[in-house]
């Protein structure tokens, strides 16, 4: 079997970072919850860099089952860059809650190289195991406060449903096994491409399964009831890493395996194509709409975060490498803006639920001018108003959607944000032009202000630059 | 080695049959613990077809594919009873339906 060591180098550093040395530094040094988290920090910023530094060398490697270079590593970037963020945030919320225990850290980077299996499938099995690796991890960050009942209650909702999920995934891939002879993504796209596959019966059950599943983790209609009460009641650092780096993960693997199931020749493509952008139209209406309604402000950003996916998808119905880079654009702003909007949310958050409530957030300009400032880029941006990176993002889909002929699909979108930027801007004017109600003492965000910078900055950044960045983009595809 | 007097289509129909005995017990009962024993027969309803589809094409990655879904099964059931575990510390109940401090 061939192994490409140099272009493994990612996965390879963070596996044996995280099974073998980090478990053996937790197993053998006492009191070491800040040791764990400084290796663990260092691990995803070596990842990080190898992936940079490995991303021109593209091709496969142990076997052909993963692939190597290109898109694959610009999200390496992203889920190790997203996972430091959260780390950083993590540290002080957790110390509040008084439940800092290093295997949080230890699960967090057990999520992001899960993600990085799922952004470098080549294989069935592959994708399989990442998604797993990546959602257990997750079902125990989210029932961390282990004595708190509405992180178990989330933890084991995500859990009974993502399992259920689970077995749509392996089923859809065991039909489309059946059906093309392969797990390979490769040789599934050429048997798919020339339409020679014994069973195109089985093969279109197993696609429409795949696709439930994959809706599933990215939360799209139908199957996005359990998102709301899991980001609402999960630790918020937790939720702010899970609706951004494992949405962001689900979407590396969705283009991987959309781009398999959809290739033009085929007769398969104008009907999975329908069955999404309906999809992804009735997702942004319901997120939005029924984001309008809540008065707590995690569970609004639970539904933007269902909202945005249906925006998402809309990449994907495009189905061509317009489509796929407006993806990777948009995905990479809402990782940063929502990442960073719910980390405001957890150092304001205090034990209880309390100063969960929007008329909690009242007055907070006069209070927190900064953290309302930068509360305020984040809404601005995720509602899609220039020069933020929302905007951009949000323009590059609806262009790839109206290329390929979406163009219904398009204005149900612009429609859709018209609707968001009623609860947004909405958090913003209670911010600036309302009195608080009530004393609340002085926060201070320690770690957290890391991320609260690196966020803002990234949703300007990728806003004024939006042009030069996007052909660095060109050169990763 | 074939298989040869049971047809592929015994296998599929009897795994599709599990897989949806599987489904209807995670959507109507409401024991966490049954669910998720559904969950583990939606699973290996799976497995069977697997290793039908395998045997018959003979290609070895399906069959390979059967230990991946048993080790991922594995690990779930720890994190999943570790789950209900603290669940009914906190409450008392391993039923779905009285879990609903957020809208379900």
């Amino acid at each position: 079997m061939h192994i490409d060591f140099f272009g493994s180098l990612p996965l390879l550093v963070i596996w044996l970072a995280l099974g073998a040395i980090g478990i053996a530094i937790q197993a053998f040094v006492r009191n070491n919850t800040r040791l764990v988290f400084g290796y663990y920090s260092g691990t995803l910023v070596i990842t990080a860099l190898l992936a940079l530094i490995t991303s021109a060398h593209k091709g496969t490697t142990f076997g052909g089952m993963i692939s190597i270079g290109g898109f694959a590593n610009y999200f390496d970037v992203l889920f190790c860059g997203a996972g430091l963020l959260a780390m950083f945030a993590a540290r002080p919320y957790l110390q509040r809650e008084n439940s800092e225990l290093d295997e949080f850290y230890t699960m967090l980077v057990s999520a992001v190289s899960g993600m990085m299996l799922m952004a470098h499938a080549n294989n069935l099995l592959v994708l399989f195991v990442g998604i797993e690796l990546m959602s257990i991890s997750f079902y125990i960050m989210a029932g961390f406060l282990r004595t708190n009942i509405r992180s178990i209650e989330a933890a084991l909702k995500y859990f009974l449903l993502g399992a259920f999920a689970t077995g749509f995934l392996v089923y859809g891939m065991s039909l489309i096994y059946g059906a093309t002879g392969s797990l390979q993504y490769d040789v599934i796209a050429s048997v798919i491409g020339e339409n020679r596959s014994q069973f195109p019966t089985l093969l279109a059950i197993g696609a429409v399964f795949l696709a439930v599943a994959l809706s599933f983790k990215i939360a799209a209609f139908p199957f996005h009831q359990w998102a709301p009460d899991v980001y609402e009641g999960s630790p918020t650092v937790v939720t702010a890493f899970m609706s951004t780096a494992g949405k962001a993960a689900a979407f590396s693997a969705f283009i991987a395996v959309f781009a398999v199931l959809m290739p033009a020749s085929s007769l398969m493509t104008p009907q999975l194509q329908l069955m999404l952008a309906a999809v992804a139209a009735i997702t942004m209406l319901v997120g939005n709409v029924t984001a309008v309604a809540q008065t707590n402000v995690k569970r609004m950003l639970a539904y933007s975060s269902i909202a945005h996916a249906g925006y998402l998808l809309m990449g994907i119905v495009a189905n061509g490498e317009a489509g796929y880079s407006a993806i990777t654009f948009y995905v990479t702003s809402y990782t940063f803006m929502q990442l960073g909007a719910f980390v405001v949310v957890g150092i304001l958050e205090r034990g209880n639920e309390e100063n969960l409530q929007i008329d909690d957030y009242a007055g907070l300009a006069k209070r927190e001018p900064v953290l309302a400032f930068i509360m305020a880029v984040f809404m601005f941006s995720l509602a899609g108003i220039p020069p933020f990176a929302g905007f951009f993002g949000k323009y590059l889909l609806f262009v790839a959607a109206i290329e390929s002929g979406y163009t219904w699909l398009t204005i149900v979108a612009v429609v859709s944000s018209v609707v968001s930027a009623y609860f947004y801007l909405g958090l913003v004017v209670k911010m600036y032009f309302t009195e608080p109600h009530k004393e609340h003492s002085h926060v201070s965000p320690g770690l957290a202000g890391i991320t609260l910078f690196v966020t803002v900055a990234v949703s300007i950044v990728l806003g004024l630059f939006t042009s030069q960045l996007l052909s660095i983009f060109g050169t990763w595809w | 080695m074939l298989p040869t007097s049971i047809p592929l289509d015994y296998y599929l129909i009897l795994s599709a049959c599990l897989f949806v005995i599987g489904v209807v017990g995670v959507i109507t009962r409401r024991n966490a613990i049954i669910i998720f024993m559904s969950i583990e027969l939606m699973l290996n309803a799976v497995n069977l077809s697997m290793v039908a589809f395998s045997a018959f094409s003979g290609d070895i990655a399906g069959q390979m594919f059967v230990f991946f879904i048993m080790a991922v099964a594995a690990a779930e059931a720890a994190v999943g009873l570790a789950i209900v575990l603290a669940l009914f510390r906190n409450k008392q109940t391993i039923y779905v339906d009285e879990i609903n401090i957020m809208k379900w």
